[in-house]
């Protein structure tokens, strides 16, 4: 019996042990481009480990099971005659319910670090619209007032993505935004919906018509990133994509100041 | 309330058929009805399966080439509905509801034979509808979650056919549900107690009140959304003034049912498997019936986890966050009892075993990405990816699917009174498994890595792992061929299997196999103990 103990002591911590080495070494996630990517990766790993030691512990269980209680050729008869055990059933009850207790509570806390909680507002220079009911998004912004936040105006329609720069008066059909500042957009469809997705910045907010939504992020790394709509929206869905360029501000100022629109033009 | 139990006498017994061309009959006998579920339902697998076929190739290469995009979009629509509610649906509860309930209640036939027959009549016609839709002006292309407003905008004559005839079949599955409910409440032999039932009596009690409940919802959203269409109202038509997301909240309160309603009776039908070919009773009888009935209360709350990146506000997606996760611990708590079924058993490795075991490695990969899905910051990065798509492959392909073959080779000496061959059987399995995994594995990273769903072209970083997912598919095509081989050979000249050949105590063992018209001879036996292996075949030793 204390033989039977160590095994499956021994058993156990192998399951253990491998899960965690391969949620620690195995990367299944692209580059971490905004300061959600961090955060979002670390609920990843957590929840991976979690599932690979469920997911190997079953799936031991279940071959072990055919190998080691499988009929031999000249067996007849049944097994045992057990029909339940109700400690066993407690243990199996109340166990998942504390992990995926302290799951919700933990990715709770994942969701308020992205901003998942603020206030749904959009950073809209402080002009009147800020009355405006904001349906759906992550706002990660609870300083608001601060009015360096860029803010754009995403406006989808079948197949493609506008950029709406207000400072500059200007439309783009690329997505320029300068490293390390916080970007807050406002986003409404034209048509039917679609969805505004980064994968490198784990985030994704659904574009609807009729209902804006916001979407507020901080990219943390110069480079150029794939906007991918992400709602069924047309034949050429999978053709609506656009490019969010991340660069140094300077650049980014440089780009602004050509593109801008003077003052005379209005 | 007068109950007909005995189809012969309310119908002249000459104009029912004999032989084979009874299937082809409306006929009142809930085991030629089965049978017609589930051959029917087998029918539209085919030509599903051939559209997930299409689709694979398609995403063999990174450009759209295989087929124009529309089309493209109309062969994942018609995919979906196809094998959700011409397939699955239909077979776990349709046809192995209609086969096994009785027998279990130890009734002579359902609650409502007639009500049955249109049940099941109602499903050819839809379907063939859905699929004609396409040579009209081409099928819905909406995704079978037609949401507006891209299914107000796409062609008319092929959304409004795909809502006709998914409201059909919403009437059948009602139609279904209130017979089964009736059934096992009020059919039951005298002296057969409620806890005393089958585990599969269960799950299609919870079935089917989820049907019940959720299903006029779809039918009145999708009513509400074909005056949209074709009469210009503005329920979801945004630019009527419309609200879309109120679409999607109807859609999904039935539609997250829907998922339990996939998987539910496939909990029911595992757990009569296992116990027979483990020589084991069903380990936790008691809170395995617990546990579906809080799967079927918290499937009701938990709908809007498929809205996480629509226009949810914060608060609703916490609330969905921590429902769903919740269902994890009743779904839990069936697949330990599961393992501890096969424990101390005496196992025979055969198909219908191995089957569901694959189920069950299969299901607690999905469920184990369903938890993860759930959490809003882990379902803000991949929803509409690939990695959902996976996700739900592996619950109704890995899960469902696998119980639908494992329960044919568990019931197929029940109908035809024939054997299945063993080694073809063992090679549909192997085949099955591996050209699942390859399938659906790879497509978790592609949803990771930046691959939405629904795509007819895509980055081409991401070709090898499509290839390799294409090559899964392949695999998944070819198993069907030594299971049609299998069962058009065992029909023809299979081994007679004798009545009870896994000598089984669940009541449709009782009777001859196949069962006669009536299903028993005498009065119905009564099953006190469905599960009582290990007790009275002891004295065999």
């Amino acid at each position: 019996m204390l033989n039977k103990n160590i095994y499956l002591i021994l058993i156990i911590s192998l399951v253990f042990a491998i899960s965690f080495w391969i949620g620690f070494n195995v990367n299944l996630l692209p580059a971490e481009a905004s300061i959600n990517a961090p955060i979002y990766d670390e609920l990843f790993k957590i929840l991976f480990i979690i599932g690979l030691i469920i997911f190997i512990g079953m799936t031991i269980a279940v071959i072990y099971s055919l190998f080691k209680f499988r009929k031999k050729n000249d067996q007849i008869g049944d097994g045992i005659a057990l029909e339940g055990n109700l400690s066993l059933e407690i243990v199996w009850t109340i166990i998942p319910s504390i992990i995926v207790l302290l799951i919700g509570l933990y990715s709770y806390n994942i969701y308020d670090r992205m901003g998942g909680m603020k206030e749904l507002n959009h950073n809209h220079e402080m002009m009147s619209s800020n009355s405006e009911k904001i349906w759906a998004g992550i706002s990660q912004t609870s300083d608001n007032q601060v009015s360096n936040n860029l803010s754009i105006e995403v406006s989808a329609m079948q197949f493609a993505f506008l950029f709406n720069y207000p400072k500059g008066n200007f439309i783009s059909g690329e997505l320029h935004v300068p490293v390390d500042q916080k970007v807050s957009m406002r986003m409404e469809s034209k048509d039917v919906i679609h969805a505004f997705w980064v994968p490198e910045f784990r985030i994704k907010q659904d574009i609807i018509p009729g209902q804006p939504t916001v979407l507020n992020f901080t990219p943390t790394k110069v480079g150029k990133y794939p906007i991918i709509c992400a709602e069924l929206c047309g034949p050429y869905h999978g053709g609506m994509r656009a490019s969010i360029i991340v660069e140094e501000e300077s650049d980014y100022n440089d780009w602004f100041n050509k593109n801008k629109k003077t003052e005379v033009n209005l | 309330m007068t109950i007909s139990i005995d189809p012969q006498k309310t119908d002249n017994e000459s104009l029912q058929p004999k032989g084979w061309l009874r299937y082809f009959s409306f006929s009142l006998d809930h085991k030629v009805i089965g049978i017609q579920y589930l051959v029917c339902g087998f029918l539209f697998y085919l030509i599903g399966g051939t559209l997930a076929s299409a689709i694979r190739i398609e995403l063999a290469s990174p450009m759209s080439d295989f087929m124009p995009r529309d089309v493209y979009n109309q062969v994942l629509t018609l995919h979906g509905t196809i094998m959700i509610f011409l397939w699955i649906v239909p077979v776990v509860n349709g046809a192995f509801g209609n086969y096994l309930i009785p027998f279990y209640v130890g009734a002579r036939d359902m609650a409502f034979p007639r009500l049955n027959a249109v049940a099941f009549w109602l499903i050819p016609p839809s379907g063939l509808m859905l699929v004609a839709s396409y040579f009209v002006e081409g099928a819905a292309q909406a995704g079978w979650t037609a949401y507006p407003p891209l299914s107000i905008t796409t062609p008319q004559s092929g959304q409004i056919i795909w809502i006709m005839s998914v409201l059909l079949l919403g009437g059948s599955s009602i139609f279904g549900g209130i017979n089964f409910i009736a059934t096992i409440i009020k059919l039951r032999r005298p002296g057969l107690k409620l806890m005393q039932l089958p585990m599969y009596c269960w799950a299609m009690l919870g079935t089917s009140l989820l049907v019940v409940l959720s299903t006029p919802v779809l039918a009145g959203t999708l009513i509400l959304l074909s005056f949209d269409i074709i009469a210009n109202t503005g329920f979801f038509n945004p630019v009527l003034g419309g609200n879309v997301v109120v679409y999607q909240h109807l859609f999904w309160f039935y539609s997250h049912p829907a998922v339990y309603i996939m998987v539910l009776p496939a909990f029911g039908l595992v757990s009569e498997i296992l116990p027979v070919h483990a020589r084991k009773p069903l380990f936790g009888y008691t809170t395995m019936v617990f546990s579906i009935m809080g799967i079927v209360v918290l499937g009701l709350v938990v709908w809007a986890h498929h809205m996480f990146t629509s226009g949810t506000p914060p608060w609703m997606r916490l609330f969905f966050t921590i429902a769903t996760a919740f269902i994890a611990v009743p779904t839990g708590i069936k697949f330990f009892n599961w393992v501890a079924t096969l424990w101390g058993g005496k196992i025979s490795i055969n198909s219908a075993m191995l089957f569901s075991c694959g189920f069950i490695i299969n299901f607690v990969f999905g469920g184990i990405t369903g938890v993860a899905l759930a959490q809003v910051p882990f379902d803000i990065h991949v929803h509409d990816t690939y990695f959902v798509v996976a996700h739900f492959h592996y619950i109704v392909y890995g899960g469902t699917v696998f119980i639908i073959f494992s329960s044919i080779y568990h019931w197929f000496p029940k109908v035809t009174g024939k054997m299945l061959s063993e080694k073809l059987g063992i090679l549909h399995f192997i085949i099955t498994f591996i050209g699942f995994n390859l399938c659906f594995a790879p497509q978790h990273w592609l949803g990771l890595n930046g691959m939405p769903r629904r795509v007819a072209e895509y980055d081409p970083q991401f070709q090898l792992v499509n290839q390799i997912s294409s090559l899964g598919a392949l695999l998944m095509a070819i198993s069907t061929i030594p299971f049609l081989i299998n069962i058009f050979l065992s029909v023809r000249n299979g081994k007679d299997s004798g009545d009870n050949p896994w000598n089984a105590l669940t009541p449709e063992w009782l009777t001859s196999s196949p069962p006669p018209v009536e299903n028993w001879e005498g009065e119905a036996p009564l099953v006190e103990e469905p599960y009582g292996y290990g007790k009275q075949f002891s004295e065999q030793k």
